[in-house]
């Protein structure tokens, strides 16, 4: 159909007649070729969504991380194939005059925290050795299958990071930080074992575009809210909570992706034009070089969504059917269905007791090592400064 | 390599070759792959005459009799084929019929009278024996991972990864519990026909099923009416919006770390019964089900119009497991990568057996399986290598390192019994060496926080030592200075 519009827009309509009958011809062959180029070759999607800051005063990195949590849950990947790390508690913070809620929008418009937020990584388990070991996998295997990336070399990973960062490097939770080298290597780590098809990778930091400059590995695709020497700004405080709740970048990806459903054909391209520097003050930048398709080509639900490749089943095998065993179990699972007891709600606490129960009498330590040396100190300095003749007085 | 025994009778072949009975003919072919990579497929053939009860057996009238009087096929070893070659003008295929592959490992096709009669046999047989075992594409299909390919072939992307073990679990979805009744007997159903198709399938990896019944389960997408035949249909594109909303509520994933496959069986509600899956030209598919690769399968099964007479609601529905099963037991070879093979010209096919895979299926199946095996287990290791080369301050631990030896002592091992034709070991040694090279990958202890650029080490160094070596180095300059002198000294004086 796109070749029959263009056609028929630039050439003279003698032109424009020969060459319709071609035209239905090669519409369809362009449907086709259309169609391949779309698909990814992806089967499965994954997110790892982390925010790296603490403090009540850092709501806006969590808020910006539970908002992109919510669009990617909107649009499909369900939570067995997020991992998501929040490194601080805003919802239930005792600073937070709303509890049990983080907004995006001011006047309390958007609850992106929600009913059903499962946060895998929570408070001081976002660090960066669980980072890098989430990323390649190198877990140890009694953590529990939710704190896992189980991806395969058919997985289309997001990976979305927010914080406080800076030339080169990310910091985490005040103590710690994370450099671009180190994530490039993970990223390596990650290619040599096949456990991406292609990366998206995100961050809304101060200098962004510095952490993506250094990889190397292939199909990665990287944006930044910020080039280097530039800082992210915060986009608007809301006076009822007294912090600001959301960064400029994420706060208009964020009404950018408000806007895509499981189904629609928006692409990377527009992607990258969402927050110009008129809005977000600093630049956003994006690499797109070490990505094999064009990014106008990819879709945003090949990232943010689950879209999933079917094929309609179209062969059987024949079966005998064996009707004799068939009609016996049948009758037995009726039979089973009338002979069962009624259920009894178990005992589980014995209440009687615990009601009852004294208090225990918690067993006296003498007292540590540092409360002795504070006394030490104390006791050495009054004596020097007043000297030992005060120690008659004592005893 | 693969092992064929081939069976001659008494009149397949002119007498001065039969003389020559029995010797071994081995072909060999190398299947290039991309940028230099060569896979080497060696056929042994052994020849030798045919049997007493063998010619007894191939001289009745149909292949059937024929399959049924010959020796049990445990006897026949994993990845071997046996071919009988009968004479021209035997009535135990039919006329136009070259060749016959039957579900056993067994294959049948005719001799000729000529002088050039082991060529052409023996290019029939060859034929024969790679529509049962090794082709091209069954290679580079298990390759796939390790070689750029072009991205386009659904074929490739749809198996499964070679994995330890499996768990299929079978869901029933009733969204509309007000309407229906619904019963299924899915223990029968698994214990009579999954069951056996999964022993078959035993030597791929442990297996173990589970089902569950999920009410109020509805599919994201709404279907639309058809007027024209006054029933709901899916659109083909809308298909792939279908999985996700359900995939949340079945709880598939929590028990095991081993690859799920979901079969979803889903009962329509009754204000959109009967609901019929359409194609991209429109036309509702016969088996009314589709799958996802590496996912599942859903199919849509419609209540019988007749159960809704005159009772009233809940109308008790009695699924037809023969019906699902079939279908079912379809996707499942299809999303274990067992697809048809390509049949030489004029060849009779039988059919599959009753449990669901031919014997020789299943060794296509591990054969691929085990070269997918080598090549994940070497490129594992190459790269722990290569990582080992870069980063040079990773402590390597014993168990680590005797994991490493493990698996290239599998590795060694499964080649070797590949190329000597035994199948069942070398995919063991191969499935051994996949599970040693990844626990070395990734043991926990492997990960380097040790990156030190150099301007980081100067930063934290230099305002530690400085101030404490600037009074050191002074002082020894001063020493210095002053032995200096007095050395100097004791000279002036004399």
């Amino acid at each position: 159909m796109a070749d029959t519009c263009f056609l028929g827009q630039g050439c003279t309509t003698l032109v424009g007649l020969l060459l319709l009958p071609f035209g239905s011809l090669a519409a369809s062959q362009i449907e086709d070729q259309a169609e391949q180029l779309f698909r990814s070759g992806h089967t499965n999607n994954w997110a790892v969504l982390v925010c790296t800051s603490r403090f009540w005063f850092n709501y806006r990195h969590v808020a910006n991380t539970l908002s992109v949590y919510r669009s990617v849950k909107r649009l499909g990947i369900p939570d067995s194939h997020i991992v998501l790390m929040l490194a601080d508690d805003m919802a239930c913070n005792p600073r937070n005059p709303k509890p049990a809620t983080v907004f995006s929008h001011k006047n309390m418009e958007l609850n992106v925290y929600g009913d059903d937020v499962e946060v895998d990584y929570r408070s001081y388990e976002v660090t960066v050795e669980n980072f890098l070991r989430v990323l390649t996998g190198r877990i140890p295997s009694s953590t529990p299958r939710s704190k896992h990336l189980l991806s395969d070399d058919r997985s289309n990973i997001l990976i979305y990071m927010t914080g406080h960062g800076g030339n080169g490097f990310l910091k985490f939770q005040d103590s710690e930080e994370i450099t671009n080298i180190e994530l490039a290597d993970a990223f390596e780590q990650m290619w040599q074992k096949r456990r991406y098809n292609e990366l998206l990778f995100i961050i809304d930091t101060c200098q962004g575009a510095s952490m993506y400059e250094r990889f190397y590995s292939p199909n990665i695709m990287a944006l930044a809210s910020s080039q280097v020497g530039e800082d992210s700004l915060s986009h608007q405080p809301d006076p009822a909570i007294g912090v600001h709740l959301m960064d400029r970048y994420t706060f208009y990806v964020l009404e950018f992706l408000e806007e895509i459903n499981p189904a629609s054909q928006t692409n990377m391209n527009d992607l990258f034009q969402v927050c110009p520097k008129s809005l977000c003050v600093s630049t956003p930048g994006h690499r797109t070089d070490l990505f094999q398709r064009d990014p106008k080509n990819v879709l945003i639900t090949d990232f943010f969504g689950s879209v999933r490749k079917v094929e309609i089943t179209t062969e059987t095998i024949s079966l005998q059917p064996d009707s004799g065993i068939m009609e016996s179990s049948y009758k037995k699972d009726l039979m089973d269905e009338e002979l069962m007891e009624p259920l009894k709600y178990a005992e589980q606490l014995p209440v009687a007791q615990i009601i009852h129960q004294k208090p225990k009498l918690k067993d006296w330590h003498p007292p540590g090592g540092f409360i002795l040396g504070l006394w030490a100190l104390i006791i050495m300095v009054f004596f020097k400064t007043y000297g030992i003749k005060h120690m008659k007085f004592i005893f | 390599m693969v092992p064929v025994t081939v069976v001659f009778t008494q009149e397949s072949v002119p007498l001065d070759d039969q003389e020559k009975l029995p010797f071994t003919v081995v072909h060999e072919r190398e299947i290039p792959l991309k940028y230099k990579l060569k896979i080497k497929c060696r056929f042994q053939k052994a020849y030798r005459r045919a049997l007493d009860h063998e010619e007894e057996a191939l001289s009745l009238g149909s292949i059937q009799e024929a399959e049924t009087m010959f020796a049990e096929p445990s006897e026949q070893a994993e990845g071997s084929l046996t071919v009988y070659v009968i004479s021209e003008h035997s009535s135990l295929l039919p006329q136009d019929m070259m060749s016959y592959i039957g579900p056993k490992r067994m294959a049948v096709v005719r001799g000729i009278m000529h002088r050039e009669a082991f060529n052409i046999i023996g290019h029939r047989v060859i034929q024969v024996a790679q529509a049962m075992s090794l082709t091209e594409d069954v290679l580079a299909a298990a390759l796939a991972d390790h070689l750029p390919e072009d991205k386009w072939s659904s074929d490739k992307r749809r198996p499964l990864k070679s994995s330890l073990g499996y768990e299929i679990t079978f869901s029933l979805l009733n969204p509309d519990p007000k309407s229906h009744d619904v019963h299924w007997d899915i223990e029968g159903a698994v214990r009579r026909y999954v069951q056996p198709f999964l022993n078959a399938l035993r030597a791929v990896g442990n297996f173990s099923v589970d089902s569950q019944i999920l009410y109020y389960a509805v599919l994201g997408v709404n279907p639309r009416f058809d007027p024209a035949s006054s029933s709901y249909y899916l659109a083909a594109h809308s298909l792939p919006h279908v999985i996700n909303p359900v995939e949340s509520r079945l709880g598939s994933s929590a028990a095991s770390l081993y690859p799920v496959l979901n079969f979803l069986l889903y009962v329509p509600e009754l204000a959109h019964s009967p609901l019929y899956i359409q194609d991209k030209d429109g036309a509702p598919v016969a088996t009314n089900a589709f799958h996802s690769p590496r996912w599942g399968g859903i199919m849509v099964y419609n209540v019988d119009p007749k159960a809704y007479n005159g009772s009233e609601l809940p109308v008790r529905v009695k699924v037809d497991m023969v019906r699902v099963m079939e279908v079912f037991l379809a996707q499942l070879r299809l999303l274990f990568g067992i697809a048809q093979p390509q049949l030489p010209p004029k060849c009779l096919f039988s059919g599959s057996k009753s449990e669901g895979i031919m014997s020789w299926e299943l060794d296509r199946l591990l054969w691929a399986r085990s070269v997918e095996n080598l090549a994940t287990a070497t490129t594992t290791l190459t790269s722990l290598a290569q990582l080992l080369g870069k980063i040079s301050n990773i402590v390597i631990k014993d168990d680590v390192a005797s994991e490493v030896y493990r698996a290239v002592a599998a590795v060694q091992r499964a080649a070797e019994e590949l190329a000597s034709g035994h199948l069942a070991s070398a995919f063991v040694a191969s499935q051994e060496a996949v599970t040693s090279s990844e626990r070395a990958f990734f043991d926990p202890s492997l990960l380097h926080l040790l990156y030190f650029p150099d301007d980081q080490k100067f930063a934290i160094y230099i305002p530690l030592f400085l101030p404490m070596a600037v009074p050191i180095l002074l002082s020894l300059f001063k020493i210095f200075l002053e032995t200096r002198k007095s050395w100097k000294k004791p000279e002036k004086i004399d």
